[in-house]
């Protein structure tokens, strides 16, 4: 036994190595730095304990910029996107033909480098000297006025911003959401069908109770994607994201750790735990309903 | 009468439902164009001319003189081909040495039984919920002190665990029937041996799903590799891409970035291609992008 024990353990000893040094040392320090003051990553000294990391990432005004911006990314693209690919998935279930052909093409951004797709987009949205660039043209052929996506007003940059997510985001969800539906029992449509009652009817009390468990799985996982964002912000508006007025919380996080304004171990784990925090709070939230609906 | 009349009603029927369909294929195929433009747009531009593509205020939707040269200078004027290699060594190595830790964790977690197997193992599950932007920023910190940035090692080491894989495998590894472990044992197969020639040949598809995933997530990888070069020498394709955006071609050579971009969005493409089935499967597993 003290023999199988020693072998057992050796085996999972590479894991062990990896997750600790990797995995639970980073996380426990990082709580330690997050309330050590006046951290100087050079001399290794700190000034003393206590609560002023979070206070001056809290007073911040990059930091609140980030959480607005990340907060209104989550609360655009969560439903849009978790709308369009129960739209879509239901769009593809209830066609025979090409069936396969567009799911591939659905699923292709999920393969794609987000950075390098990301400058396409920036190209065909971006207003430049040269040419008003693809969109805005799509927008003067409606009788619009061109408007500069990628370094124009706010609202123009975070729609911009939602779109791409959507797109990066869709490929996941509608996959899992076209597996959920097919694996509806058939024999409830029949009956459904049998007794007359109408499409729409149909898709509410019986599509929809079937998948649900999935589709709040989708949601949950969604709101923390979504919350993390951060790469996609990064191939539209560039590295430097607050002088886009761009960034999100992991931007921060980022930046106070490395870049222009970084070297703060001390603040980008401040900002990280915070985040943590909310994200925690939101996913909590979303089990108790999920439960609940469910009952 | 009455016979023509639910004639009649069958064929509204039809005919609404025709065109229910027909609406459905305009919603999907709508969605299938937003998708496939950028791909297009970015091959479209790569193939145009300098002089074309910066000549066209209104750009055009094709072009007749399609030119290779932006290939030429994507390779020339920026290190395209150092960001490849590096990529591919960074893919390789981090999917090899992901492989060997979850396989043998795997093999641990399913096969031996151990003192502190269950204990461990909820250890091992509750690190899923570890998100990366907690741990990311000690191991900046570490890979630092081990005076370890800009280096492959750096890169590599903190990329390599993933405990959702191991976690997969392991109720995989479940699935194969005890008895083939017994007559292994009775024939006095050890247990490595027994894990090499038995499990892993069973496990295979999963062990595929696993490796694609890896790679995917590999190619990808953008802020870990972000933070830990500065040194051109060691940039992936993501930084690469980053650093062509900031300061490449002068920043206006559109036509090359995008054959730049063509170039490094290529190989998965064609690895989805080919491993369609098995990617997607995969995903709908294990995926957690978005």
């Amino acid at each position: 036994m003290k023999q199988s024990n020693f072998k057992a353990w050796l085996y999972l000893l590479p894991a062990v190595l990896f997750l600790g040094v990797f995995m639970v040392y980073p996380l426990v320090e990082v709580v330690i730095y997050s309330f050590e003051e006046g951290y100087n990553s050079a001399s290794q000294t700190v000034f003393g304990v206590g609560g002023y990391n979070y206070s001056y990432v809290l007073h911040d005004p990059y930091f609140l910029q980030a959480v607005r911006n990340t907060f209104i990314i989550v609360i655009i693209t969560v439903p849009v996107s978790t709308g369009l690919a129960l739209l879509i998935s239901v769009g593809l279930s209830s066609v025979k033909p090409l069936r396969e052909l567009y799911q591939t093409v659905y699923f292709l951004p999920y393969v794609t480098n987000t950075l390098a797709v990301g400058l396409v987009f920036m190209i065909l949205f971006k207003k430049t000297a040269y040419t008003d660039g693809m969109v805005n043209l799509l927008i003067n052929f409606f009788g619009g006025e061109s408007v500069d996506f990628i370094e124009g007003p706010y609202w123009a940059k975070m729609f911009v911003m939602c779109f791409y997510t959507v797109w990066v985001v869709l490929p996941f969800k509608i996959l899992v959401l076209t597996s959920a539906l097919a694996s509806v029992d058939r024999t409830y449509y029949n009956a459904a069908r049998v007794d007359g009652t109408s499409k729409l009817r149909i898709f509410t009390r019986i599509t929809l109770p079937m998948i649900s468990p999935m589709i709040f799985y989708l949601i949950i996982t969604g709101f923390i994607g979504a919350f993390k964002a951060y790469s996609d912000e990064v191939a539209l508006f560039g590295v430097n994201l607050n002088a886009a007025g761009m960034n999100t919380i992991v931007g921060y996080v980022y930046d106070m750790l490395y870049g222009n304004g970084g070297g703060y171990p001390s603040f980008a784990s401040a900002a990280a735990l915070i985040l943590f925090a909310i994200v925690l709070t939101i996913t909590c939230i979303n089990l108790l309903v999920s439960r609940k609906s469910a009952r | 009468m009455d016979k023509s009349m639910s004639h009649d009603r069958i064929e509204r029927t039809l005919r609404r439902r025709r065109v229910g369909k027909a609406a459905v294929y305009v919603f999907l195929s709508l969605w299938a164009l937003i998708v496939l433009f950028p791909f297009y747009w970015m091959v479209l531009s790569s193939v145009k001319s300098y002089s074309a593509y910066n000549g066209e205020y209104i750009p055009s939707f094709f072009t007749l003189a399609p030119t290779l040269e932006n290939y030429a200078e994507a390779f020339s004027a920026v290190p395209l081909m150092r960001y490849f290699t590096n990529t591919l060594i960074f893919t390789i190595a981090t999917t090899a040495m992901m492989l060997a830790v979850t396989v043998l964790a795997a093999f641990a977690f399913s096969r031996l039984s151990f003192r502190g197997k269950n204990l461990a193992f909820t250890v091992f599950l509750s690190l899923m919920m570890i998100p990366n932007e907690l741990v990311i920023i000690t191991n900046f910190v570490t890979i630092t002190d081990w005076q370890l940035r800009n280096s492959f090692l750096g890169l590599i080491l903190p990329s390599v665990t993933s405990v959702f894989y191991i976690y997969l495998l392991k109720e995989n590894f479940e699935q194969i029937p005890d008895e083939l472990y017994k007559a292994a044992k009775v024939d006095g197969t050890s247990d490595f041996k027994y894990l090499v020639k038995v499990m892993i040949p069973i496990c295979r598809p999963t062990i595929i799903t696993i490796t694609i995933l890896k790679v995917i997530e590999c190619w990808n990888s953008y802020v870990w590799p972000r933070l830990i070069t500065d040194d051109e020498a060691y940039y992936l394709v993501s930084n690469g891409i980053q650093a062509i955006r900031e300061s490449g071609f002068g920043r206006e050579n559109i036509p090359a970035m995008m054959a730049a971009v063509v170039v490094i969005s290529v190989p998965l493409i064609v690895l989805f291609l080919i491993f369609r089935k098995k990617i997607m499967d995969g995903v709908s597993r294990g995926g957690t992008k978005g």
